[in-house]
């Protein structure tokens, strides 16, 4: 399970549309990416996805597994088993990574904690007592906040812009960890705007000025990338609806 | 009750279980009477009961570097009742120790807790107190610790004040430092409130020798009808002198929070910064956690727990 549907989804922020009727089913189990140049609506769709409070107030609709989650919380989506890895992760005074961990995991056990960690290639005896705060790197926390989505066991994860300020090494991991949720049965929805993580995936959704101009394959949206998005300017006529 | 069940009771109340370990100084007064006292060499504690309170000097003499924490619990079992306590602290030139204090009042319902302290460090000397408030969940405890420090040269003093377990009731802290050339200070509180409590802290620093180093932090988080009003005040006159000024406070549902920082430099080689921050829970903060499927009291619980255990 981990079948996500959006029908016809709008929103409307200052009489503008951030996001015009855009509808997608993204198949579960598999590795989709929504692409597009900055300000195409991308990272605002995952957050409407998660049900963040400022993107809460949409017209459309959000079916999980069939079931229609548009009027639930954050947390209550959480609990079906929806998550997101944000561009930049929190970060958070004085509370442990190995808090931060369990109060993710699933189980409440210090073993997937360590194992999280290790999944993300940091050493547990090194990170565990430390702050998941300024004194971690960018790059650190990005693997912690992706550890935490590994001891959760989602169905859905939403990873906004995952090799942002992270190194060659780092993204290396990311991938490999993208594919070992893959291999469990989770679903993934890439947001980017870059080729190398687009590779990664199995579909590909194109946003232009909040809305879907273009869904295809991977080797198709790569070629679209390589125009640099002069394509967004040609595709004027969204796709009433994309289904692989 | 005679005094053995006494101290049994108050240890329980602070999770230590009659025994400390092996060759660690404690004394525990009990209201206005000392009941229990163990000491180490170059250690002295006299005590002299007033009319209305406890006089208590502690001392360490000249050299003598004391090993293990020594341990004081203050506290009272009954519901009701005033402690008041006359603390002289003498920190005798190149000696050091450190101080954990258990203050803990746990059947509260109204009680007066007074601690009026005046504490010398010496030359060379270190002196660090670590002051841990437990308190029942009534609320019915006015806590009002009062402090004069004077660190001589060369002296460094570290002073933490924690109450994160029960009701604060109203605490009134008001401590001042005095810095001479070449010492070390710093001062921090952590502090939960809750209900109707009532907390208002003083801390005030002079960075009066040449070379002198000052903290004052504070980390404060208030729920329901709490308030606070935080007084930062700290004065740099010695030349490179240096001091901080940090203070954060969190604020839910009808709290209110206060702080006034004042930063004074009166050389022309000194240097004082300040930074404050009051506001609710990050938005990014309780969002990344209730997206792991914590409920939002959950997820601000695990904040506040963080942002109270902030060594600065």
């Amino acid at each position: 399970m981990g079948k996500l549907e959006l029908k016809n989804l709008t929103l409307k922020l200052g009489g503008k549309n951030i996001v015009e009727n855009i509808s997608i089913n993204f198949r579960e189990g598999d590795i989709h990416a929504i692409v597009g140049p900055n300000g195409a609506g991308k990272s605002t769709l995952a957050q409407i996805i998660m049900g963040l409070p400022d993107y809460r107030d949409i017209e459309g609709e959000i079916l999980f597994d069939g079931k229609p989650i548009t009027g639930l919380t954050i947390d209550k989506r959480a609990k079906l088993g929806i998550t997101l890895a944000w561009q930049e992760p929190a970060r958070f005074q004085g509370v442990s990574v190995r808090s931060f961990l369990l109060a993710a995991a699933r189980d409440k056990t210090e073993e997937t904690v360590d194992l999280a960690l290790k999944m993300v290639g940091l050493a547990p005896e090194l990170y565990k007592d430390r702050a998941v705060d300024e004194t971690l790197s960018g790059g650190e926390r990005k693997r912690i906040e992706l550890a935490s989505i590994i001891a959760m066991r989602p169905k859905l994860v939403l990873m906004d812009e995952p090799d942002s300020g992270v190194d060659i090494e780092a993204i290396n991991n990311i991938f490999s960890v993208i594919h070992k949720l893959k291999e469990e049965g989770t679903t993934v929805i890439l947001i980017t705007h870059s080729a190398e993580v687009l590779k990664e995936a199995d579909h590909a959704f194109l946003l232009c000025r909040g809305k879907l101009v273009k869904k295809g394959s991977v080797e198709e949206m790569v070629c679209i990338f390589n125009g640099t998005y002069k394509t967004c300017e040609c595709l004027a006529q969204p796709e009433a609806e994309a289904i692989l | 009750m005679n005094d053995r069940k006494l101290i049994d009771e108050l240890l329980a109340s602070i999770s230590i279980h009659k025994h400390y370990p092996e060759g660690t100084a404690h004394v525990e007064i009990h209201g206005n009477r000392v009941i229990g006292v163990c000491l180490v060499d170059g250690l002295t504690v006299d005590s002299i009961e007033m009319k209305e309170g406890i006089g208590v000097t502690l001392r360490v003499a000249k050299g003598v570097k004391i090993k293990n924490p020594v341990h004081l619990c203050f506290g009272m079992i009954p519901e009701t009742g005033v402690q008041r306590i006359e603390m002289k602290t003498v920190i005798e030139d190149d000696a050091s120790v450190g101080f954990i204090a258990h203050c803990t009042f746990p059947n509260a319902r109204k009680i007066d807790h007074i601690m009026q302290a005046d504490i010398t460090i010496g030359n060379n000397a270190w002196y660090s107190y670590m002051e841990r408030h437990i308190h029942g969940d009534f609320g019915g405890i006015r806590v009002i610790p009062k402090a004069k420090v004077t660190l001589l040269e060369h002296a460094r003093f570290v002073t933490e004040f924690e109450l994160l377990k029960g009701r604060v009731g109203e605490i009134d802290i008001d401590y001042e430092t005095v810095c001479g050339a070449h010492s070390v200070m710093e001062m921090k509180s952590r502090i939960s409130g809750r209900g109707d409590d009532r907390i208002k802290i003083r801390e005030a620093a002079v960075l009066k020798g040449e070379y002198s180093k000052g903290l004052l932090a504070s980390n404060i988080a208030l729920k329901d009808h709490a308030s606070a009003e935080i007084y930062n005040d700290l004065r740099a006159e010695g030349a490179y002198a240096h001091g901080h000024v940090d203070c954060n406070e969190i604020v839910l549902g009808n709290a209110v929070a206060k702080a006034v920082p004042i930063v004074q430099v009166s050389n022309p080689k000194a240097h004082v910064t300040h930074e404050a921050a009051i506001g609710s829970v990050d938005s990014k903060q309780l969002q990344t956690l209730m997206s792991r499927g914590l409920c939002e009291e959950e997820a601000v619980d695990l904040i506040l727990q963080g942002m109270l255990s902030q060594k600065n």
